[in-house]
């Protein structure tokens, strides 16, 4: 159950290799955490992510592969979670690659296979597990979104659009799963040195896994429904919103 | 849960972690069987809830069938002359005041609000402002009948006292409590005769209820837990008993007069943060210097003194969109220096909590999870959303068990489950009383889920 200050005793991560989603278990695991099942494609990061758990003195950790663009699996795979957890507090959805950035690099299926995996796939799971959530009466989506969904930019649009299609998909969800007992926490972090960013040239206000993992643990004790990480951003990208078309699509950024 | 029934979310009075659950509303004994065999049958889980005054997740079942015991009202036998009353359980105590007052009888133990039903009172076990003389609730019950999953049982201290001693202070998850038995307590008049002082640190404090405590009937202290330094632990001790006739003084036409009221009512969730570190250190300044050094024998109303808050319709939004917790713990005679820690965590941390009640218990309750022992007793109402609330809570949590104290857990909704075991040494066997009446496991409370107290 999550108690009244949102730490959850059980979660699932999916895309369980997410350095955010590591940093956010580290976090919780000093907390509340008991059963965590890490769903994702790569089984050694898997594996080393329950190892530091299990030190961590997570009583049950457990792995599974997922491959969240087999949408046909994944009320199947949701069920069988919450068989092998017992009941799930919290479900991160922390799926996703930056993959190509500008347009000379994309094609039609390049196109395609990044928004199957960045958002498709992310959204079908998010459904699949809100079915099991409903059932229970109770639990917590966390979607990983991002700034760069707020307003596309030119420099990795595809990425972009994915992460404002699920942004957008994630509030309807939070707005239909109203009288449920089921609650979304939609995460707009602005640039996280992690994996999925090695190598990208650095925004200014670069962020660690672990100020992601705070943020999400503060929004989870405050019971918020969106949070911006840093919290600045929700005025900065506000403000963005406004620049006019002309100027948008000439920043360098 | 099946797509048609109808779902309802439920929270505690704190307003925090909600969950959904179906609601059925029995208005009869045999409705009340016939909701716990189906549950049974079809494994669903069940719980029992009254009046919602539970601060966290003890009266919600996240994907159960919540029992709204509520239309289980009736007296069903009032005996003045041997002062004991046969009510059903859903019978709230507001009601059965303003029934008894008149006739010059009063409840043996009251909580601060009135406005809890009879079974949660046994559940909650609940203790009042004279629980140093008079211990909690569950020591006036006589009798209790309880409907579990494996049927109706009769609990007194002669038949099946193990059964008894397991449902007071047992969070409901014995049975639900179909109709109790308890005795009564004559009183003259309406009024009570009020002793107040201002305390003007916690030695002060601590040294004036133990001194002179059982002069009175009741005794409780208001704690300022903003102040700090040589301040630490401020407070307005208020004691008194219940006002003999001559005291009310001649030209008053009913001296049994009761009339409580709800004289305002918060209309919305306050907009957060309304209470604050600044706002509640200037209410409490404002409430300490208003309070007398010393007033003795100070006519107030029954409501006036025992359920303050409730003259307040929905004070719990004030707290606003995040809602708040209740910590209260208890620390025994001769731990005072845990709970001087505590006080001083709380005031470094700048916890903003107008409402902080201490008090000097009497007797332990003698119910498995039943929450008094002699000692001190500190409950705060704490603003949730705040960084570190959980973080601090769970160091409080370390002090008190390591004090050898405990957390009340009808007030709970985030104690460490590691500590529970040292907390309420008589748990396990507590569990072994209930597999005798719910083998299967079929009531189950969110707060008995979150806290391994099940199955």
């Amino acid at each position: 159950m999550n108690d009244v200050t949102g730490m959850p005793q059980s979660a699932v991560v999916l895309g369980g290799s997410s350095d955010i989603g590591r940093a956010l278990l580290r976090a919780l695991a000093s907390r509340r955490l008991e059963r965590v099942l890490l769903a994702g494609r790569d089984p050694a990061s898997l594996g080393e992510t329950a190892a530091e758990l299990r030190a961590l003195g997570v009583g049950t950790v457990e792995v599974a592969p997922l491959d969240v663009t087999d949408v046909g699996r994944l009320e199947a795979f949701a069920d069988s979670a919450r068989a092998r957890l017992g009941e799930i507090d919290l479900v991160l959805v922390a799926a996703g690659v930056l993959g190509a950035g500008g347009i000379d690099e994309l094609d039609a299926s390049a196109v395609a296979s990044s928004l199957t995996t960045n958002l498709t796939g992310p959204a079908a799971a998010s459904v699949a597990f809100a079915r099991v959530l409903r059932a229970q009466g109770s639990g917590r989506l966390v979607v990983l979104s991002s700034v760069a969904g707020y307003r596309v930019r030119r420099a990795n649009f595809v990425y972009g659009a994915a992460k404002a299609g699920l942004d957008g998909f994630a509030l309807g969800l939070g707005d239909a799963l109203a009288g449920s007992g089921v609650e979304v926490m939609v995460v707009r972090p602005g640039f996280v040195r992690t994996k999925m960013t090695s190598g990208r040239p650095e925004a200014p206000l670069a962020l660690e896994p672990a100020d992601v993992a705070d943020a999400i643990v503060r929004g989870l004790e405050r019971n918020a429904s969106v949070v911006w990480v840093p919290a600045s951003l929700r005025i900065v990208f506000g403000l963005l919103r406004l620049v006019p078309r002309a100027l948008w699509r000439r920043l360098p950024v | 849960m099946s797509g048609r029934e109808r779902r309802v979310v439920l929270s505690g009075w704190g307003r925090a972690a909600p969950s959904a659950a179906s609601i059925e509303r029995p208005t009869s004994p045999k409705g009340l069987v016939a909701i716990l065999e189906r549950a049974a049958r079809e494994r669903r889980r069940v719980a029992a809830r009254g009046l919602g005054r539970s601060y966290g997740d003890a009266a919600q079942c996240a994907g159960g069938i919540v029992v709204d015991c509520t239309g289980l009202d009736q007296v069903l036998e009032l005996d003045l002359g041997r002062r004991r009353i046969r009510v059903r359980a859903g019978a709230s105590l507001d009601a059965l005041l303003r029934l008894l007052v008149p006739k010059g009888l009063f409840l043996p133990v009251t909580p601060g609000t009135r406005h809890v039903t009879v079974g949660g009172a046994i559940a909650a076990d609940v203790h009042g402002k004279n629980h140093h003389r008079d211990g909690s609730f569950g020591a006036h019950v006589e009798e209790l009948v309880l409907v579990s999953p494996t049927g109706r049982h009769v609990a007194s201290r002669a038949a099946d006292p193990e059964l008894l001693t397991a449902t007071l202070g047992g969070l409901g998850l014995t049975g639900i409590v179909e109709e109790a038995t308890f005795s009564l307590v004559p009183i003259a008049t309406s009024r009570l005769v009020v002793d107040t002082e201002r305390a003007r640190d916690l030695e002060d404090l601590l040294a004036r209820m133990a001194e002179r405590d059982d002069e009175y009937r009741y005794s409780v202290a208001w704690l300022d837990c903003l102040a700090r330094g040589r301040h630490l632990g401020r407070g307005v001790l208020t004691r008194a008993d219940h006002a003999a006739r001559e005291a009310l003084g001649v030209g008053r036409r009913d001296p049994l007069a009761y009339d409580p009221r709800t004289r305002v009512s918060v209309p919305f969730p306050a907009p957060a943060r309304l209470l604050n570190e600044v706002s509640v250190a200037a209410f409490n300044e404002a409430w300490y210097r208003r309070a007398p050094r010393v007033r003795r024998g100070e006519l107030q109303s029954i409501p006036r003194f025992f359920h303050p808050l409730d003259g307040v319709g929905r004070w719990n939004l004030l707290y606003g969109r995040s809602g708040f917790t209740q910590y209260q713990f208890v620390v025994p005679f001769g731990a005072e220096e845990a709970l001087r820690r505590v006080v001083e965590r709380l005031a470094s941390a700048r916890v903003p909590s107008f409402l902080a009640v201490l008090k000097r218990f009497g007797p332990s309750g003698e119910g498995h999870l039943s929450f008094p022992t002699p000692g001190w007793t500190l409950a705060l109402d704490l603003p949730l959303g705040r960084p570190g609330l959980a973080a601090l809570l769970d160091d409080l949590d370390e002090v008190v068990a390591e004090a050898g104290g405990r957390v009340y857990l009808a007030k709970d909704g985030r104690l460490r489950p590691d500590l529970i075991a040292s907390m309420y040494p008589r748990l396990e066997s507590w569990r072994t009383l209930r597999r005798r009446v719910d083998p299967d496991g079929v009531l189950a409370t969110d707060l008995a889920r979150r806290l391994g107290l099940v199955p």
